[in-house]
């Protein structure tokens, strides 16, 4: 079996004496290691890690973080319980039972609006669907941490009133 | 009794020794590997605020392995799965036995060697012993009835088979210059200078036998680039996969446990073990006085300068956490001004007119200080060489161990002899 025209491995490649010789090759991996070494012990503030809790990364702002709905100037929900980001969800994340709005130029609103933030992937698709602006993924975010999973299922009242400690 | 109650005194320091190394070894290992990728690594860890540079977190492990379930594969060997952790710890333990920490120490009249066992076939209890550590390994690879412990284990015995017989070769070669198979005499022999002005290391007179030791020990320690064993990247952990808990520290421990057994062979049979270069015991008992005092100053101006530097980020990080954290630049700088006022209340209390006791416990400590550098600095190559070189292949590994490494050591034995011979 010819392996003709498939790139062939390191092993096919023509090592000089030197480098057959193994230790002065060694020797040179172990300078750079020390040099990286060194230069971090004596310029610590130098390296790249943020030291993450106390500092945080600043994000741009078309960054899609955890969702919240928009309110109507008398405090009720934007949403009209159209379905539209529902249909649209990949994830099928959300779930909104309608009811009839008392008001007569308002059809429906949403009885209850719950999300599962375990199965949202964060594509933005309900934002881009919402006919009404009703759903915004703009908070920014990106903390999504409880200790067990129905706290990831947020309702109504949690997604008008998102707060931006990252608690659930 | 006198002699029992002095053993168990040494084996105390030893054991002692190896726990604190692994604590410092683990530390170490973070540290150094974060700061050669360019990282922080460990830093959260704290006792009250203080972090220690990330020091508390071997500690911080130990609590989290001990309450950790124990977790065990249904189908294991049960007596074999439970004795392989324990031999493994107990072997990497062992092998000190033989190696002398110091020269000798003189209390109320007796003079006591620094050395647990002096055997008179040191070397031969280092090979079989080092050689026991494989069943550790190999009983864990099959007791735990993974494919991948089992993969495991087979590297391991492969390994061990290949390069013991190497590691053998080249410490042949030692013991054909120094003509005894005693650890001590073979420390005690790289005090003599070569020449009058080059101190007869093993390194210096056994130039190859050196790298194939040092490559054996590497290998024989399971360490990068010979971690075949582990090979976490292919067989998923190696030998150790099936073990949680305490049963995987005893596994983790005692890598860390080979590495400073490692690092003190290479140091006793290669750079003089306890041996000040230049200066044998003679003459360290004799400037008693002048290195004493020399210590003294250097440890008053280093802490000194450390305290002032603790002080300086203290002034400059104030308040940076707001919590305990911060008050940690200003206990670092309390312990370093401590340390230098406990150099400084030495100074004053004449130490370059020190006793001829005094003299004689200061060399001993000299000695113990040095032996104690060394195995630091070659505990530090085991780290420095495992962020530096990938692991081997297979095949790579076996090629250099039988077709590279065994010619050689042959032949470093045959010149060796001949040398010997003819000189």
């Amino acid at each position: 079996m010819s392996f003709e025209g498939l790139p062939i491995g390191t092993a096919a490649k023509k090592r000089s004496f030197r480098e057959k010789l193994y230790f002065p090759e060694i020797l040179r991996g172990l300078g750079v290691t020390i040099r990286h070494l060194l230069h971090n012990i004596l310029h610590t503030a130098d390296m790249p890690t943020m030291q993450y809790p106390e500092e945080k990364r600043v994000y741009s702002d078309r960054f899609r973080g955890r969702h919240r709905l928009m309110k109507r100037e008398d405090g009720s929900p934007r949403c009209v319980a159209c379905q539209m980001c529902s249909t649209a969800c990949p994830a099928d994340c959300i779930d909104i039972v309608a009811a009839e709005h008392p008001d007569p130029s308002i059809e429906k609103y949403p009885a209850t609006f719950d999300i599962d933030l375990l199965r949202c992937v964060y594509c933005g698709l309900c934002e881009e669907a919402c006919p009404c602006d009703a759903i915004r993924m703009d908070t920014g975010i990106y903390e999504i941490a409880a200790d067990k999973r129905s706290s990831f299922l947020v309702d109504k009242e949690f997604l008008l009133n998102n707060t931006t400690d990252g608690t659930l | 009794m006198t002699i029992v109650y002095e053993a168990l005194a040494k084996i105390g320091f030893m054991f002692a020794l190896i726990m604190g190394m692994v604590v410092v070894l683990i530390w170490m290992e973070r540290k150094g590997a974060a700061y050669i990728q360019d990282r922080t690594g460990p830093n959260r860890a704290a006792i009250l605020g203080v972090r220690l540079a990330g020091l508390v977190h071997p500690v911080a492990d130990v609590f989290k392995l001990l309450f950790k379930e124990d977790v065990t594969p249904t189908n294991r060997h049960r007596a074999l799965y439970n004795l392989a952790p324990w031999l493994v710890m107990t072997v990497a333990l062992s092998t000190y036995a033989v190696i002398p920490f110091g020269d000798f120490l003189t209390v109320a009249g007796r003079r006591i060697p620094l050395v647990v066992a002096d055997l008179d076939v040191g070397m031969l209890y280092i090979l079989a012993v080092a050689s026991l550590g494989t069943y550790g390994v190999v009983l864990a690879g099959w007791a735990a009835n993974n494919k991948f412990t089992f993969l495991g284990g087979l590297r391991a015995t492969a390994q061990m088979i290949s390069y013991e017989i190497n590691m053998g070769l080249a410490l042949l070669g030692l013991m054909l210059v120094f003509g005894s198979l005693r650890v001590t005499d073979i420390t005690a022999g790289q005090g003599a200078l070569l020449w009058g002005f080059i101190p007869m290391w093993g390194v210096v007179v056994q130039p190859l036998g050196f790298l194939l030791f040092i490559t054996t020990v590497y290998a024989e320690t399971n360490r990068n680039p010979f971690d075949l064993p582990e090979g976490e990247s292919e067989i998923v952990a190696g030998y150790h996969l099936e073990y949680s808990s305490m049963k995987f520290a005893l596994f983790f421990m005692a890598e860390y446990a080979h590495m400073v057994i490692g690092a003190a062979l290479i140091s006793t049979l290669y750079f003089g073990g306890y041996q000040v270069p230049w200066l044998p015991r003679p003459a360290l008992e004799s400037h008693a006085g002048l290195l004493l005092t020399g210590t003294l100053i250097f440890t008053l101006v280093m802490s000194l300068l450390i305290a002032f530097a603790f002080l300086r980020r203290a002034s400059r990080e104030r308040g940076k956490f707001q919590d305990a954290r911060d008050r940690e630049p200003g206990l670092g700088a309390g312990l370093w001004l401590i340390i230098g006022l406990a150099a400084a209340a030495g100074l004053t209390r004449q130490p370059w007119a020190v006793g001829s006791a005094g003299a004689e416990v200061f060399a001993s400590l000299a000695q113990v200080g040095v032996f104690l550098f060394k195995l630091v600095f070659f505990a530090w190559l085991f780290i420095w060489v495992r962020w530096t070189l990938p692991r081997f292949r297979y095949d790579q590994l076996m090629n250099l161990g039988w077709k590279v490494m065994l010619p050689l050591g042959v032949a470093n034995l045959l010149v060796t002899a001949l040398v010997m011979a003819v000189v």
